[in-house]
């Protein structure tokens, strides 16, 4: 499992990336009441906000961690939106998406990394 | 953090494991290990105790109950002069152009008022009084009492297990009670919209009385994040948000808080900072409204959200000022400020949530019914 800045994991399956946030973002957003996610097939930019997502405290949005194409949402997420702090880095990914520019993956941490960046 | 004011009940915080966050220049807790949505249901369905010591208690007193009460009445458009002892009333600020200074709580204790006022303007509020009451009436801030609500269907209980004549009180009275030997002010009030008290005890006392309190059946600590969430289901304003010195009373739908004899035609007609323009929306009827919003769907819609009367185009006619997810609710539930045209129930006007209109009802507050014990 891989980690950006951005506090999102990205695991790879099958030749995409399942993308999600980490426990720790899900404990820093509090209660999440609210998942809006993008449409499969859109096509995304690295920085592009695809997800929009809301706790009990304020709105955030998820951005793309690399360009590529979305081919798959969490569907579950947008009727049990709480998921997301019961199982944040398993059960309550958000999106797999293809990989244009795997160096674009170059920058991001390992699980250690991550752990010290959060630290 | 360092630069706050820290509340007598800090400590305690911070032992339970509190979030603490800037609030009005205090140090408060946002919310405890418990989180923010189970901290509101456990609040509704048992009790919640919340820290509100940052708020301002005001002593005003004088030679004799009607020189108070006529004194505080140049201040705010409510009736004072006919409160008894023992009771409590919701009152505002108001400014020359008839806005909204403050909202604020007062009981009558004897000849004196109790005053409680919001954090962010107990500076003014207190300098106001100062400056404008007669010279006969004292003002005292009190500075040496922390300020603890225990808001739910368990308050009651929780309170008479240590001193029964809390039973006896309805909403807001207030009386004079000893909790587990510790002298106290209570009132039976809150800002939730469940029953529950106020209790005012000296700071040195506070952190004592609060553990014997979350040691009672179903007490558990509430922070601020809840208190927000539990006050906007309630359909209550929060001031600064949904009421400030721009708004007049009857556009935020305060008009109950009015009494009759501070109106056109009663006793004590008028008489209070901005009359003129109060008193003209009373009888004309203001231009915007105070509603309550309803988004379909389950997107949030946040203070700041405007308001439209058509799915494409239209006018601007609103704006949504408190804005969240209501845990009791289920879903969405917001609050704002819509042109009285468009302020009937069941009107369907649309939010522009990031650049997409989402739909919106116009419906009744408050959005959890309150269970106060009259």
């Amino acid at each position: 499992m891989k980690f950006t800045e951005e506090h999102e994991w990205l695991r790879e399956e099958d030749g995409t990336m399942v993308v999600g946030i980490t426990t720790h973002a899900a404990e820093q957003l509090g209660d999440v009441v609210f998942v809006e996610l993008p449409e499969e097939g859109t096509t995304v930019s690295k920085d592009d906000e695809v997800v929009v997502i809301e706790s009990v405290k304020a709105a955030s949005d998820i951005l793309a961690p690399v360009d590529g194409e979305i081919v798959e949402v969490n569907s579950a997420l947008t009727d049990n939106p709480g998921m997301v702090n019961d199982d944040p880095q398993g059960e309550a990914w958000f999106f797999k998406m293809t990989v244009s520019d795997t160096s674009q993956m170059d920058e991001f941490m390992d699980e250690a990394g991550y752990q010290k960046f959060i630290a | 953090m360092s630069d706050l004011l820290k509340t007598p009940l800090f400590a305690l915080h911070e032992e339970l494991g509190a979030k603490m966050v800037p609030f009005a220049g205090y140090a408060m807790p946002v919310q405890y290990p418990m989180g923010v949505l189970k901290e509101h249901l456990h609040t509704r369905s048992h009790a919640g105790l919340f820290d509100v010591s940052h708020m301002g208690q005001v002593i005003l007193s004088g030679p004799s109950w009607d020189a108070v009460a006529l004194g505080f009445e140049s201040l705010v458009p409510m009736d004072v002069l006919g409160l008894q002892d023992g009771r409590q009333r919701y009152g505002l600020f108001t400014n020359d152009a008839g806005g909204i200074e403050d909202d604020l709580m007062f009981a009558r204790r004897g000849d004196a008022l109790f005053v409680v006022v919001n954090a962010a303007c107990k500076k003014t509020d207190i300098a106001r009084m100062q400056a404008k009451l007669p010279k006969e009436l004292t003002v005292t801030e009190i500075t040496d009492r922390a300020l603890i609500a225990v808001q739910g269907p368990a308050a009651e209980n929780a309170l008479a297990a240590l001193d029964v004549r809390a039973a006896e009180m309805r909403f807001m009275d207030v009386a004079d009670l000893v909790l587990d030997g510790h002298p106290v002010w209570a009132s039976r009030s809150g800002y939730t919209g469940e029953d529950g008290y106020e209790i005012s005890v000296p700071a040195d006392e506070a952190e004592a009385l609060a553990r014997i309190l979350l040691a009672q059946d179903g007490v558990a600590p509430i922070g601020l994040g809840a208190r927000d969430s539990l006050r906007l289901e309630a359909g209550l304003c929060l001031y600064g948000n949904d009421i400030d010195a721009t708004t007049n009373p009857v556009a935020a739908g305060l008009n109950w808080a009015i009494q009759k004899v501070r109106r056109s035609g009663g006793e004590r007609e008028g008489g209070f900072p901005g009359a003129a323009a109060v008193l003209e929306a009373l009888s004309e009827g203001p231009g915007q409204r105070r509603v309550g919003l309803k988004p379909e769907g389950r997107a949030p819609m946040r203070a700041g959200v405007t308001i439209h009367d058509a799915a494409e185009g239209g006018a601007l006619i609103g704006a949504v000022t408190s804005g969240g997810f209501g845990p009791t609710v289920g879903g969405p539930v917001a609050m704002g400020y819509v042109a009285a045209r468009h302020a009937e129930q069941g009107t369907q006007l649309y939010g522009d949530l990031r650049g997409k209109r989402m739909p919106v009802e116009v419906v009744r507050l408050p959005f959890v019914p309150a269970k106060f014990k009259r």
